[in-house]
């Protein structure tokens, strides 16, 4: 390939993933290979992964405050606001690390989540994050630079907070905020591999992520 | 000297403590190396006789991190098991919870014990009133919700800082993990018990082996 057609190429799959992450105002003309995004290989496939998630969870929160549901109390609001808030901290931390090493805006969707039902937010919230503690949880063994490893380490427990919050809004004072479909007989989290993770997230996320060096 | 961290973690939960730990830093800190070397040393003899092979097998610095989870774990499952047995103590609403984060530490005590076979450090002896400090933390609710506060932030901090001597041992770091965000689940339950927030930020800061065993230590008897 020429060095003319390949700029041509590169120019071409960036304009057509923000046309995707637009809204696909213009036809796809058979390009969608293009938009696959794979994680790459190493730290930075295991960081990539973590932002995916990250911008799921950014997504998804930013949807519920700017949609609040039926019924939503003042205390809820302020503490999905606060788990918004720390999922879009997250999302921008983890792409500022990987630099021009991060993977595109992903595409959501969100169709499958009804915004005016509590039972439906507060159900979808619940499995992003217990997917997310899991998804760490299952990560770190990936992760050859400590300092990656510190910092995945100061998000994983934020994100079990949330986790166990989520349950305890669903079934207060239950034991659900550590529920045996989450801890098991060792008293141990999930964890779980990335293409498990990546099979779970895969029905939210409209972009072609892949992760074939991780997986 | 006061450390950022650890002053965040215990600050508005255990001023006692935070102040103690700002003035008397250096002589907990002492104490502490002691008490850990009293603590290794009678099962060392005992790892002689032992025949657990996955134990035995570990390099030491990696024994060093187990044993001191397991410290941790015992002073909760202690702390968890008194609290239980206190009659009424705990509020009839929150025993689910309770006999639950209980059930938890016993696994992981349990654990724990199972990889160092032998080379596991024995139960250290545990008072939870920290010398008098908190006398009446098996009779008032919110003294013990405090305490139940500060031990499972603490716990988080600790196993978040000892990720990294992990690196390289794959099956006890995911292990490691995965206590470590069961205890920041029943962190989050906890301080929405008390009425606080579940959380501090967005993110959670670690502590260094010596920073929590001087928060642990008046816990030692």
């Amino acid at each position: 390939m020429s060095d003319l057609s390949r700029r041509r190429l590169l120019k071409w799959t960036g304009a057509s993933a923000s046309i995707a992450v637009a809204g696909a105002i213009l036809p796809n003309f058979g390009i969608s290979a293009a938009l696959a995004a794979d994680l790459g290989e190493g730290d930075i496939g295991v960081l990539n992964y973590a932002y995916a998630l990250e911008q799921l969870e950014a997504a998804f929160y930013t949807a519920v405050i700017d949609n609040p549901y039926e019924g939503i109390s003042a205390d809820e609001t302020e503490w999905l606001t606060d788990i918004r808030d720390h999922e879009v901290d997250h999302r921008d931390f983890l792409k500022e690390a990987l630099g021009d090493d991060a993977i595109p805006e992903l595409e959501v969707d969100f169709s499958a989540v009804d915004f005016t039902s509590r039972d439906s937010v507060l159900n979808t919230a619940k499995t992003f994050e217990d997917l997310g503690v899991a998804a760490y949880n299952g990560a770190g063994k990936l992760i050859e630079n400590v300092d990656y490893l510190a910092e995945a380490g100061r998000i994983v427990s934020v994100e079990a907070r949330h986790a166990a919050f989520i349950r305890d809004l669903l079934q207060p004072d239950s034991v659900a905020f550590a529920g045996p479909e989450v801890v098991d007989d060792n008293g141990l989290d999930a964890a779980k591999e990335p293409a498990d993770v990546l099979a779970a997230a895969d029905p939210f996320i409209t972009s072609d992520v892949t992760a074939n060096s991780l997986v | 000297m006061t450390n950022p961290v650890q002053t965040s973690l215990l600050s508005g939960i255990d001023p006692e403590i935070t102040a103690r730990l700002s003035v008397d830093r250096r002589a907990f800190f002492k104490r502490s190396v002691a008490s850990l070397g009293m603590l290794a040393s009678a099962p060392m003899v005992l790892a002689v006789t032992a025949q657990q092979a996955f134990g035995q097998s570990l390099p030491a610095e990696i024994k060093d991190v187990l044993n001191y989870a397991l410290t941790l774990e015992h002073i909760e499952d202690f702390f968890y098991r008194s609290g239980l047995e206190a009659d009424g103590l705990i509020p009839h609403e929150y025993m689910a919870i309770f006999t639950h984060i209980g059930l938890h530490e016993a696994q992981h005590v349990a654990l724990l014990e199972s990889v160092l076979g032998a080379d596991a450090v024995a139960r250290p002896e545990i008072d939870a009133t920290a010398g008098g400090q908190y006398a009446d933390v098996l009779t008032n609710f919110d003294t013990y919700l405090t305490l139940s506060q500060t031990f499972e932030d603490l716990g988080v901090a600790a196993y978040k800082g000892q990720a990294g001597n992990l690196i390289g041992n794959n099956d006890l770091l995911q292990t490691a993990l995965q206590i470590h965000s069961v205890e920041a689940r029943h962190a989050a339950i906890v301080r929405k018990i008390g009425g606080k927030k579940p959380w501090d930020g967005a993110y959670d800061e670690p502590m260094s082996k010596e920073d929590v065993l001087a928060a642990a230590q008046p816990f030692l008897a």
